[in-house]
């Protein structure tokens, strides 16, 4: 029995010293056979186990991780969650996902610390301003809520960025979706471990794969650092480790691997009070509960796995920083640091079945996959469970790169690729 | 970021370099005659491997000539470097 996080469990706690919580989650040991095995112990792939367990009543499955849970780039993104995608298959797929997060810490009982402190992107060139305004009506049109901004009404809701006509790359304006926002990334990894772990489904850290055992075209198990595990299914949420595990299955994916780097500044009293992304500059930023200036940077153009990311990278985003809020002139950075994402040819992600009976992908999130989690979660459920697709995610198939039906968000929407 | 010894120009920072994606995808020589997967495999399907792999590299800011590079992408260690045309090294 789970034990439910309440003021009044944290006024008990606190009389013991807080030495007495209950476990979040167990630390099994492998059973022979699972009905399902989710291979990648993120955000995604626990979002994807608790929803298996919650809606679809598999509850006979195991997520195993080859580090810890969240540690990998579910730990290590900018935290930012917004809709405001372009194309009509991304609208779905994202906004899916945000009017999960509105109620996710009621479900989970543990806070994600959700914030919907709004998501303003900004346009430097005429062209900006074009692409923002046709993905605002775009956005209005698919019920995601999107305002355009002018120069004056951006530099009113954000105050210290630098809108004078004067700067190398000046404001024109910018969108501003006030449901997007920030989340506690970490939160959103055991919230979601301990909710699929109440409902009996075995998190198994450590726990590295090794090979993929087919019978022809289906799947029989995995080969795993703690022994065979027996299963028809398995769904694969590797992120960067996809095509690793891809290849041991013999396939081959669209994707690529490369690292992306964030940074964090020193805490500082509240400055900011929103994100602000800007694709042309490359700048983003935010603030964290704790003070500090969350930054995200880009990714190399070659293929690593390095978790690294080249220094030039981390100095064109705060050269770009720096313009846009002088005030941050003085600030000194704490921390930076690199993940592996797999990016698609079409900057859209991939959850879809696969040539192997049994075998599903949930990859190619690239840069963005965090917003996603928990629609993510719930639409990869569905798929492995039906072994077919949701409506909301039959458009990202795997099939697509043949049919040539791409959801090609490259450069369209808001992204920050 | 690494250092990578160009062929023509010597040792240089990798900064100046554009990577070109996996060496070694044939061009079809019918392209007429490729069905929608052969296109999808030429066009989109990578290795992306994590390990040793085979990749062109572009001296964008030097001398703007492309190569051929053995590179370990788990450490970003270069195990050799040969020109186009060349046969890759055996590994």
């Amino acid at each position: 029995m789970r034990n439910k996080y309440s003021v009044f469990s944290l006024i008990k706690n606190a009389l013991s010293y807080h030495e007495n919580w209950q476990r979040a989650w167990k630390d099994p040991a492998p059973k022979k056979e699972y009905d399902a095995v989710i291979v990648g112990g993120g955000g995604h792939g626990l979002a994807t186990a608790y929803y298996l367990a919650k809606k679809h009543n598999m509850n006979n499955i195991a997520v195993v991780e080859k580090g810890w849970i969240g540690g990998g780039n579910t730990g290590r993104n900018t935290t930012i969650i917004r809709s405001n995608y372009l194309w009509d298959a991304s609208a779905g797929l994202y906004d899916h996902a945000l009017k999960i997060w509105e109620g996710l810490s009621q479900e989970l009982n543990y806070n994600v610390m959700f914030s919907q402190r709004g998501v303003m992107n900004l346009a430097h060139n005429l062209q900006d301003v074009r692409d923002l305004k046709r993905r605002t009506h775009a956005n209005r049109l698919n019920g995601i809520d999107a305002v355009y901004l002018n120069t004056d009404e951006v530099k009113k809701f954000c105050p210290i960025i630098n809108t004078s006509p004067d700067i190398r790359y000046p404001v024109l304006g910018g969108t501003l979706q006030r449901r997007a926002g920030t989340a506690r990334h970490d939160a959103v990894a055991w919230g979601y471990a301990r909710g699929a772990d109440a409902m009996g489904v075995d998190i198994i850290q450590n726990c590295e794969v090794k090979g993929i055992k087919r019978n022809r075209d289906s799947v029989e198990g995995i080969e795993t650092t703690k022994g065979f595990i027996k299963t028809k299914k398995v769904g694969v949420v590797a992120a960067g480790h996809s095509s690793v595990i891809a290849n041991m299955a013999g396939l081959k994916l669209p994707l690529e691997s490369k690292p992306l780097q964030a940074l964090v500044s020193e805490p500082v009293k509240p400055i900011i009070d929103t994100v602000v992304m800007s694709n042309a500059v490359h700048a983003y930023v935010s603030q964290s509960d704790k003070g500090e200036l969350v930054i995200g940077a880009g990714t190399d153009d070659y293929v690593s796995y390095t978790q690294k990311g080249s220094h030039q990278i981390v100095e064109g985003t705060l050269n770009a920083i720096l313009e846009l809020y002088p005030i941050f002139s003085r600030m000194r950075m704490l921390r930076q640091w690199g993940g592996i994402v797999d990016i698609c040819p079409d900057a859209s992600p991939i959850l879809s079945k696969t040539s192997i009976k049994g075998l599903y992908f949930n990859c190619g999130w690239g840069t963005g996959g965090f917003k996603a989690t928990p629609g993510s979660g719930d639409l990869f459920a569905h798929t492995i469970a039906n072994d077919e697709p949701h409506k909301l995610n039959a458009a990202f198939n795997l099939n697509r790169f043949v049919s040539g039906d791409l959801v090609d968000e490259h450069g369209a929407a808001a992204v920050a690729h | 970021m690494f250092l990578i010894n160009c062929p023509y120009c010597g040792e240089r920072d990798q900064q100046e370099f554009k990577a070109g994606g996996e060496a070694h995808i044939e061009r079809p020589k019918q392209p007429t005659e490729l069905s929608d997967d052969e296109w999808a495999e030429y066009l989109f399907m990578r290795k992306n491997i994590k390990g040793v792999q085979f990749e062109r590299w572009n001296h964008a800011h030097g001398c703007r000539k492309w190569f051929n590079m053995v590179r370990d992408t788990s450490n970003d260690e270069i195990k050799a470097i040969y020109k186009m045309g060349e046969k890759p090294p055996a590994q």
